[in-house]
C-alpha cells in the first residue's frame, strides 16, 4: 500500500498525485515508470514517474483519465492509498550533452517528458520544448517546463493558446531555423509517428517513449511487444524509449486497440 | 501376492461436462479408505528404485508405509523431511516420468503404485488437520544473520523455509503483487488451488519469513542496496519468465499472445470474473501452440472461458509431448482437439488487425538423427488455413534477464541462465546463490524446490564458517 500525500487537478481529467514510495524514489532515473494497481480487483497499469523527492520518499505521478483504471486512480484523495506500486521499471533515458535538444510533448505526454527536459538541461544542452494539445485547457506543466527550457513553444489545434497548428509544424520551424541534434517526442502514438516522419526528412535523430499495453512490466508476458527495426522488442524491459525512426507505429496503434472492444462491453 | 493383485486406485474426479463450466479442481483427492488400500500395494522394496526416480529422493516407502498404518501425520512428516511442498508436488510432478516410472510394478507389467496421489493425500490430510487443530508454531531461535531471496516461486519458498528453520532472518522479495511465482500466476486453479499454495506461504510467515511484494531486485533495490540492508547471503530464484515467440508473420496481430500473458490475466488478475478490471480476449476458436504443461493449462483455460473449439497445435507426435500424461488425458476428456504434427507458419488478420486464421504446415517424422530421435519435417505443399480468433503461443520460456542485466559481474551462460556450481548452487559472486528455472531454464517444480534446499544447505555451511 502506498499512501497518497497530495493531489492537484491540472484540468478536469488530468490529476497530479504525490505518492509515498521511498525505495522507488531512491532508485528512479528519468525515463523510468511504475506499474500501479488501485483496489483489490484493480488492473496493473503503467505510469511514468514524473518526479521524485528522495528526502520525503515520494514520487509524482500525472494521470490522465481515459478509462476504468485511470478513473479509479484519479478519484483517490490524499490519505487514500494505491494498492500496489512497483518500480522503477524500464531503461532510464540516456542523458548526454549533444547540443540542441527539441523536446515535444503531446497532451499528458508532457508528464514523462518533464524529467527528461530537466536532465537534458542539467547535462548542458540547449533545450527547446514544444508543448502541444487540442486546446489551452489541455496544456499542462507549462511553468515547470519553462523552468528548465531555453525556449517553450505552445501549439494548440484550435489556437486557444500559443500558435495554432500541429506539433509537427512547431518541430519543423525549429529545425529550419537552427541546427537540432536530437528530438525527443512523447505523446499519443499518432503524434510520435508524425514527429518521426517529419524529423526523418531532415535526418535528425529522434527518440520516443512508447506507451503500449502492459501487464507485469518485467518482461514476463509480452503484451507490450512492438516491432523496432524489424525485430520484436518488449517495451517494458527494452524500452520504453526507442529510436523513433525505427518503430512500427502503425502496428503499435493497432495493438493499442486490443482490448477496446472488451473494455467497452463493461 | 495379495498386494500385487490389488488394482491401482482411480483418482475421483469431477465430470468433464461440469468441470469445463468452472475452475474447481479436477482431481478430488483420495479418500482415506482409498489411500489405505493403495498404500498396501507398495512392497517396501529393499532397494526402492522409485526413490532413484525422484529428483530429491523422497523416502517413498517410508511415507507410504505410514499411510498404510493410518499414521497420516507421520507420513506427512516423512515427506517434509525432503520436500518442502508435498501438496504441490503430489499434484504437479510428472510422476510417470519420475518416481512412478521406476516403481517395481512396471517390471511386473502392472501400473505403478500411485505415489503422487498418496503424497498429495498425506500432505492434504496434514493441512486440513492443522487448520482444524492449529499446532503451536515454535519460532526457531534467531542467529541474527540476514539473508535475502529474490523471487517467491517454489525455489525461493523452499530456500526460505530451510533457512528460517536454521534461525536466519529471511526476507523474500517478489516483483509481482502476489507471492507464489508460477504456482500462482501460471498453474491454474483447476489443477493447483491457490489455497494449497497460500497454506504453505502462511506456514512460512508463521515461522517468521518476511515477504515483500512489488519489489523488483535489480530495479527497486540493487545488489549494493541489498548489502547496505545487511544481507549476508542472497538466493536468486527469479525463474524463467520470458516468453518465447516463433518469429513468424502475423505474430503481433491482436489476439495472438503468450501463454504467460493469457494465464497471468486470468490466474493472477482474475480477468473475466466480476469485480475485476483486467480484460482478457475471449475466443470462439482458440489455438494453443505447443505441447507442454503450459500449453495444456492454456487450452483447458480457454475451454473454461467458453471457447467452442479449443485446440492444441504441436509439431511433434503425442508421444513426444512434454506435458504430464494426466493433463493430456484430462484435456481429451474436456473435448480439446489435438492437431499433432502441425506447425503454424503464418497468422492472418481481419481489417482491424485481429487474427482470423492461421496457416498450418503439416509435418511428418523424418529419419532418426544422430541422437536417435525422429525429428518432424514439413511435408512439402501440405499447408492449410484454419480459422481461429485467439492464438496462445506456448513454445517455451527463456530465463528472466532482469538480474543478469542488473548485476554485471554475474557469470551467465549463452542461454542466459545464471552459472552456478552444481554442488553448492553458488554463482561467480561469493555471496550470491541461484536455483530453479533461472539456472535450469524452464524445468519443474520439484527441481526448483530441490535447488532451494541445496542452496540453503551450502549457504548455511558457508555462513557458519
Ligand atoms: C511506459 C508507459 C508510461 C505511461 N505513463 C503514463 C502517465 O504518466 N500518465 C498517464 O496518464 N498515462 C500513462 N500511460 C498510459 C496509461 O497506462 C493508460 O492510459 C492506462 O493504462 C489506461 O487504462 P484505463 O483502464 O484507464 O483505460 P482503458 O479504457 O482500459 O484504456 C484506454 C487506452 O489505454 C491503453 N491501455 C489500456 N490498458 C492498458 C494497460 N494495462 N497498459 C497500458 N496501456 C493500456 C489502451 O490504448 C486503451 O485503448 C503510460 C503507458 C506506458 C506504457
Ligand atoms: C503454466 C505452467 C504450468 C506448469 N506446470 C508444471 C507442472 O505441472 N509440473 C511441474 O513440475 N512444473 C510445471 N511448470 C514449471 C514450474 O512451474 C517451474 O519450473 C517452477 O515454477 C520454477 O520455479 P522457480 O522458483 O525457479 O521460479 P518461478 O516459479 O518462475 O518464480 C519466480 C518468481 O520470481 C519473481 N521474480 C523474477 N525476477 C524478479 C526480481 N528481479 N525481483 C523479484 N522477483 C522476481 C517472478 O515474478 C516469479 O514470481 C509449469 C510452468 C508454467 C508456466
Ligand atoms: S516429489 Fe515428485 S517425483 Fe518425488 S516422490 Fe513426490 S511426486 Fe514423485
Ligand atoms: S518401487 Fe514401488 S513398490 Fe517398491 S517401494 Fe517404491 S513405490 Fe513401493
Ligand atoms: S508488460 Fe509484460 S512483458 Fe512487458
Ligand atoms: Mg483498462
Amino acid at each position: 500500500m502506498n499512501k497518497i500525500v497530495s493531489k492537484e487537478h491540472f484540468s478536469e481529467h488530468v490529476v497530479k498525485l504525490v505518492v509515498e514510495a521511498p525505495m522507488i524514489a531512491h532508485s528512479r532515473r528519468p525515463g523510468h515508470f511504475v506499474i500501479v494497481r488501485a483496489g483489490e480487483g484493480g488492473e496493473r497499469i503503467p505510469l511514468t514517474i514524473a518526479d521524485a523527492d528522495t528526502e520525503r520518499g515520494t514520487i509524482t505521478l500525472i494521470i490522465q483519465e481515459v478509462g476504468v483504471s485511470t478513473k479509479k486512480i484519479c478519484a483517490l484523495e490524499p490519505g487514500d492509498s494505491l494498492t500496489d506500486v512497483v518500480g522503477p521499471l524500464g531503461q532510464a533515458t540516456h542523458i548526454e550533452k549533444v547540443g540542441t535538444v527539441v523536446c515535444c510533448g503531446g497532451g499528458v505526454g508532457v508528464a514523462p517528458l518533464l524529467p527528461i527536459i530537466k536532465a537534458m538541461k542539467e547535462a548542458g544542452n540547449r533545450v527547446v520544448s514544444i508543448l502541444a494539445a487540442r486546446n489551452s485547457e489541455l496544456i499542462i506543466l507549462e511553468e515547470e517546463v519553462a523552468k528548465y527550457s531555453d525556449e517553450v513553444i505552445v501549439m494548440t489545434d484550435d489556437g486557444s493558446a500559443g500558435r495554432k497548428g500541429l506539433v509537427t509544424a512547431g518541430v519543423e520551424s525549429v529545425i529550419e531555423r537552427e541546427k537540432v541534434d536530437l528530438v525527443v517526442a512523447i505523446g499519443p502514438a499518432v503524434m510520435m509517428k508524425f514527429v518521426a516522419l517529419t524529423t526523418k526528412k531532415y535526418d535528425v535523430p529522434t527518440m520516443c517513449s512508447l506507451n503500449t499495453i502492459m501487464v507485469d512490466g518485467t518482461g514476463m508476458c509480452g503484451a507490450c511487444r512492438v516491432t523496432v527495426d524489424g525485430k520484436t522488442k518488449f517495451v517494458c524491459i527494452d524500452g520504453p524509449e526507442f529510436d523513433a525512426h525505427k518503430v512500427d507505429f502503425d502496428e503499435m496503434m493497432m495493438r493499442l486497440k486490443s482490448y477496446s472492444f472488451e473494455t467497452q462491453k463493461k | 501376492k495379495e498386494r500385487t493383485a490389488t488394482p491401482r486406485v482411480v483418482m475421483p474426479q469431477l465430470e468433464p461436462g461440469y468441470r469445463v463450466t468452472c475452475n474447481e479442481e479436477v482431481n478430488q483427492g483420495l479418500s482415506a479408505e482409498q489411500a489405505l488400500i493403495e498404500a498396501s500395494r507398495c512392497l517396501d522394496c529393499p532397494d526402492p528404485q522409485c526413490m532413484q526416480g525422484c529428483p530429491v529422493a523422497v523416502d517413498i516407502p517410508g511415507f507410504i508405509k505410514n499411510v498404510e498404518r493410518g499414521e497420516f501425520l507421520e507420513a506427512a512428516a516423512v515427506l517434509k523431511n525432503t520436500s518442502a511442498l508435498p501438496a504441490v508436488c503430489g499434484r504437479v510432478c510428472p510422476q510417470e516420468k519420475q518416481c512412478e516410472s521406476r516403481c517395481i510394478y512396471n517390471k511386473m507389467k502392472k501400473p505403478a503404485v500411485a505415489i503422487g496421489y498418496l503424497e498429495r493425500f498425506a500432505a492434504d490430510y496434514e493441512r486440513v488437520e492443522h487448520s482444524r487443530h492449529p499446532v503451536e508454531v515454535v519460532r526457531p531461535e534467531s542467529n541474527g544473520i540476514r539473508v535475502a531471496v529474490v523471487g517467491s516461486g517454489p525455489a525461493g519458498l523452499s530456500f526460505a523455509g530451510d533457512m528460517v528453520k536454521r534461525g536466519y532472518d529471511v526476507t523474500v522479495y517478489e516483483a509481482l503483487h502476489e507471492i507464489g511465482g508460477v504456482l500462482k500466476y501460471g498453474i491454474p486453479e483447476f489443477r493447483l488451488p491457490n489455497s494449497v499454495v497460500e497454506a504453505e506461504i502462511d506456514g512460512l510467515r508463521a515461522l517468521g519469513v518476511n515477504f515483500v511484494k512489488d519489489c523488483v531486485v535489480g530495479k527497486t533495490l540493487s545488489y549494493d542496496d541489498l548489502h547496505t540492508l545487511g544481507y549476508k547471503g542472497i538466493f536468486v530464484a527469479s525463474g524463467a519468465g520470458l516468453p518465447r515467440f516463433m518469429g513468424i508473420p502475423g505474430e503481433n496481430y491482436i489476439g495472438v499472445m503468450s501463454s504467460n500473458e493469457y494465464l497471468t490475466r486470468i490466474n493472477l488478475m482474475g480477468a473475466g470474473r466480476p469485480g475485476e478490471d483486467t480484460p482478457v480476449l475471449k475466443g470462439r476458436r482458440v489455438a494453443v501452440i505447443g505441447g507442454g504443461n503450459t500449453a495444456m493449462d492454456s487450452v483447458r483455460t480457454a475451454r473454461r472461458q467458453g471457447a467452442e473449439v479449443a485446440m492444441i497445435v504441436y509439431r511433434r507426435g503425442e508421444a513426444e509431448m512434454p506435458a504430464r500424461v494426466e493433463e493430456v488425458a484430462h484435456a481429451k476428456e474436456e473435448g480439446i482437439m489435438f492437431m499433432n504434427l502441425c506447425n503454424p507458419v503464418e497468422y492472418l488478420s481481419d481489417e482491424n488487425g485481429r487474427v482470423r486464421a492461421m496457416k498450418i504446415q503439416r509435418m511428418e517424422l523424418g529419419e532418426p538423427d544422430e541422437s536417435g530421435r525422429r525429428s518432424p519435417q514439413p511435408i512439402p505443399g501440405a499447408v492449410e488455413e484454419i480459422p481461429v480468433d485467439l492464438v496462445i503461443v506456448s513454445v517455451g520460456v527463456s530465463p528472466n534477464p532482469l538480474i543478469p542485466n542488473a548485476i554485471s559481474q554475474l557469470e551467465v551462460s549463452r542461454r542466459g541462465t545464471i552459472v552456478v556450481d552444481d554442488a553448492t548452487m553458488r554463482s561467480s559472486l561469493s555471496d550470491l546463490y541461484a536455483g530453479g528455472d533461472i539456472v535450469r531454464g524452464g524445468a519443474t517444480v520439484i527441481l526448483a524446490m530441490g535447488d532451494g534446499r541445496h542452496a540453503a544447505q551450502s549457504m548455511h555451511e558457508a555462513l557458519s564458517k
